[in-house]
């Protein structure tokens, strides 16, 4: 069956074909003929966004909590290019988003119209894969190959610009099911040798440990229960990355907490420590490892990723197994199942014991007090009072992040969006919004720092406009904490530009945007306003007074290996030496 | 490596080995990538490689079967052993790209290069141009009384040889295709 219709009647079929629910985005002159048709249904449910910032990173939000594809529509040029940002936040951090933006008529292309922009040169080093559309015939076709290609092997960022001649024209629209995929086709199975290889060493290592990422959770549900059952039978004690919280839980009795610059102390020395490292799913990213010569001396190295390139990128592995996380689990755990279940019991006990007393430091213990909020306490205070809850958490980037993935505790997958790899202040805002859209009647709290959170506040107009009671948890210092907290260690505490001034009145911002603002600067009031916050129904902001010069710790310093971490203030004269101040 | 210029990192030039004994072993190696010929596909493969700091000593690209729009690019370029592997991986995980070979490490290859050289000259020096361009195989496709311009297919260390040779007899320019390269056998 053919069917003929324009390129933007094509564009909504084929999103509508492939389960689109909802897309975030900002109309312009370059895709009028595709919001034409968005206005002329009803399946496909469009929030206007007040930055295509924001629309990118609701569509990460969204496609995070939910394990979908997002989407978002931008217009040609400063739409475009707004996108970029988002689009490299995804990229680093293995989202799947499919960003459709609209492009001058073919015909004027080259010729510096208004608002055109070389999107797909632009977009091309920040997407998994691009395409420039210039053939209604090819259009759909080109749509289903985007959304294959952005959730197959390890999933990520594309963009399909889109001319507008292209859009007015009339073409055959194509099925998903006809449409060529054929030749990206990732392996998903691992290498059973190289399975069988770390089977045998986990029977016999003394002290192993797991250490997960991100990509358990990309995987899907069945990863993160596979990887729950491998720990509870083998008793392994397993630490994951910062975009990995979740896939095992953080009350679990084998849990480490989170590794890492900002990690558990437990956690870190255990990676020193081990002599099986079995990494599901992370990269070795440099705030993982610290020093290279230095991370995990004595360890056998296992590694399980969907990416080829991602194997001996950073570390040098025993064994690497190139596939879906899911698949080479389940055949690990059958496999080691059938050999008889078997681990080094005796190096296992003494292991943990010596886990136990890394554990005893209580690294994250810090100096409370009842006249100021320290950030970690008000944290604690919301995790007690919303524990429980069908509560999602998303982040901006900073001290702030660090904090609440530390005191914050993840039960389930999909629960933790924040920008890991990228590190994009103003994250957060749009992408609770992306999470409460996906899950309306859920709690969605943003936990944030008031500069980072400034960054894309627009966004609050679409929270009002879309009632998505998001609730804005602003631990506000009035500084750019992370800067200054570096600026103290390693630049001599001259706090070059690392303040918040000309602040907002954070309650009247919300009283401005028709929502429900509360700033509480007691401890005493800390519990009453929180849950006030969760009661309101609508979306909320929290400006949270917190003290201004708290330091986040624990901390491998830059250039430091693990068992060289500051777990307090008193450890930090002079940590950082000229080589470590590079790297950030 | 300026064309003109013999390799600084090549021994077989010298009656020495030359390269640091303690330096990173850095490797030559020729990668045959098979891509989908669509637009930008190019620009992709060689942004790759800008963006990771990855090394091209030569390159070229055409397509080699118009009917299933395959495009071949052969790129010579350098790195240690673990920079090769994951310039292969990092290839090979592009979306238009179907095959990567590395002819360096697969079996024996045929590499060949093809160069244009003109060389300006009277007398004595011309007629040496004439008869080495005879020892070396290269034609001559152009002459006028003050100038020839040879074609010559070879190794790139062929063409090296000849360029070193020429300089003195009066080359004054040259067009080098870079490298196309076939595993030998089947």
């Amino acid at each position: 069956m053919t069917r003929q219709m324009t390129g933007a009647r094509m564009v909504v079929q084929a999103l509508k074909d492939q389960g689109v629910e909802v897309v975030f985005g900002y109309p312009g002159g370059a895709v009028l003929p595709i919001y034409d048709e968005i206005f002329q249904q009803n399946d496909i449910r469009h929030i206007l966004v007040r930055h295509e910032q924001g629309a990118i990173h609701m569509a990460e939000g969204y496609a995070r909590s939910t394990g979908k594809v997002g989407v978002a529509l931008v217009t040609s040029g400063p739409g475009a290019t707004n996108a970029v940002t988002g689009l490299t936040d995804a990229l680093l951090d293995s989202i799947p988003i499919v960003v459709l933006s609209g492009q001058v008529p073919t015909f004027m292309i080259g010729t510096d119209a208004f608002q055109e922009a070389d999107t797909i040169g632009i977009t091309r080093p920040c997407t998994k894969h691009n395409w420039l559309v210039k053939d209604t015939d090819k259009l759909a076709e080109t749509i289903h190959q985007a959304f294959h290609v952005a959730s197959h092997g390890r999933p990520g960022p594309v963009l399909i610009d889109i001319p507008k001649d292209v859009q007015f024209a009339t073409g055959t629209y194509m099925e998903p099911a006809t449409a060529r995929v054929s030749h990206y086709q990732p392996r998903m199975k691992g290498d059973p040798e190289a399975i069988a290889a770390m089977v045998e060493m986990m029977e016999t290592a003394e002290r192993p440990v797991f250490y997960t990422g991100g990509g358990v959770i990309n995987s899907g549900l069945k990863a993160s229960a596979l990887l729950r059952e491998f720990v509870a039978a083998t008793g392994f004690p397993i630490t994951s990355t910062l975009m990995g919280l979740g896939a095992y839980p953080a009350s679990g009795k084998n849990w480490l907490g989170m590794l890492g610059m900002h990690g558990l102390y437990e956690a870190n020395l255990a990676m020193h420590g081990c002599d099986l490292m079995i990494n599901i799913g992370a990269r070795f990213d440099d705030r993982i490892t610290g020093r290279i010569p230095d991370f995990s001396p004595k360890s056998k190295k296992v590694h399980v990723d969907i990416d080829p390139s991602s194997i001996n990128k950073v570390i040098r592995v025993d064994v690497g197994i190139v596939g879906d996380i899911a698949h080479v689990l389940e055949e690990a755990l059958a496999l080691w199942k059938s050999r008889g279940s078997k681990v080094n019991k005796d190096g296992l006990a003494k292991w943990w014991k010596q886990i136990a007393e890394w554990q005893a430091v209580k690294c994250l213990g810090y100096k409370g007090s009842a006249k100021v909020i320290k950030p970690q306490y008000a944290l604690e205070r919301l995790e007690a009072l919303t524990k429980g809850m069908d509560r999602y958490i998303t982040t901006e980037v900073g001290q702030h992040q660090m904090w609440a993935a530390q005191y914050l505790g993840f039960e389930d997958p999909n629960r933790w969006m924040t920008s890991g790899g990228l590190g994009t202040m103003g994250y957060g805002l749009p992408a609770s919004i992306g999470v409460q859209v996906a899950h309306p009647d859920s709690l969605v709290i943003n936990v944030a720092g008031e500069a980072s959170w400034l960054m894309n506040m627009q966004e609050m107009g679409t929270a009002m406009q879309f009632r998505a009671p998001v609730k804005q948890f602003i631990l506000n210092n009035e500084r750019l904490g992370m800067v200054r907290q570096w600026q103290e260690l390693l630049h001599g505490q001259r706090y070059s530009q690392s303040w918040s001034e000309s602040l907002p009145d954070f309650v009247k911002l919300a009283e401005a945007f028709g929502c429900k603002g509360i700033q509480v600067t007691d401890p005493a009031d800390l519990d009453d306003a929180i849950m006030e916050m969760i009661r309101y129904d609508g979306p909320f902001i929290f400006d949270c007074r917190v003290e201004k010069h708290e330091n986040c710790f624990p901390m491998i310093p830059s250039g430091k290996p693990h068992n060289e971490m500051l777990l307090g203030d008193a450890d930090t004269q002079g940590v950082i030496g000229a080589k470590g101040a590079v790297l950030v | 490596m300026s064309p003109l210029n013999i390799k600084k990192s090549a021994s077989s030039h010298s009656a020495y080995e030359l390269r640091d004994p303690n330096a990173p072993v850095i490797e030559t190696h020729t990668l045959a990538v098979i891509v989908e010929n669509e637009p930008g596909v190019l620009a992709r493969v060689i942004g790759l490689f800008t963006a990771r700091g990855y090394n091209i000593d030569s390159l070229t690209v055409a397509e080699v079967d118009h009917s299933s729009h395959r495009s071949r690019i052969t790129v010579v370029t350098t790195g240690t052993p673990e920079v090769i592997v994951q310039i292969k991986a990092q290839l090979a995980r592009m979306v238009p790209v179907y095959e990567v070979h590395d002819l360096t490490v697969e079996g024996p290859s045929v590499q060949r290069e093809l160069a244009l050289m003109k060389v300006a000259g009277r007398g004595e020096a011309r007629i040496e141009a004439l008869r080495l361009a005879e020892i070396f195989r290269a034609h001559v496709v152009d002459s006028t009384l003050e100038s020839f311009v040879f074609e010559m297919t070879g190794t790139p260390e062929k063409i090296d040889s000849f360029a070193e040779l020429m300089r003195p007899l009066g080359l004054r320019e040259m067009a080098r295709t870079g490298v196309a390269a076939l595993s030998r056998g089947l």
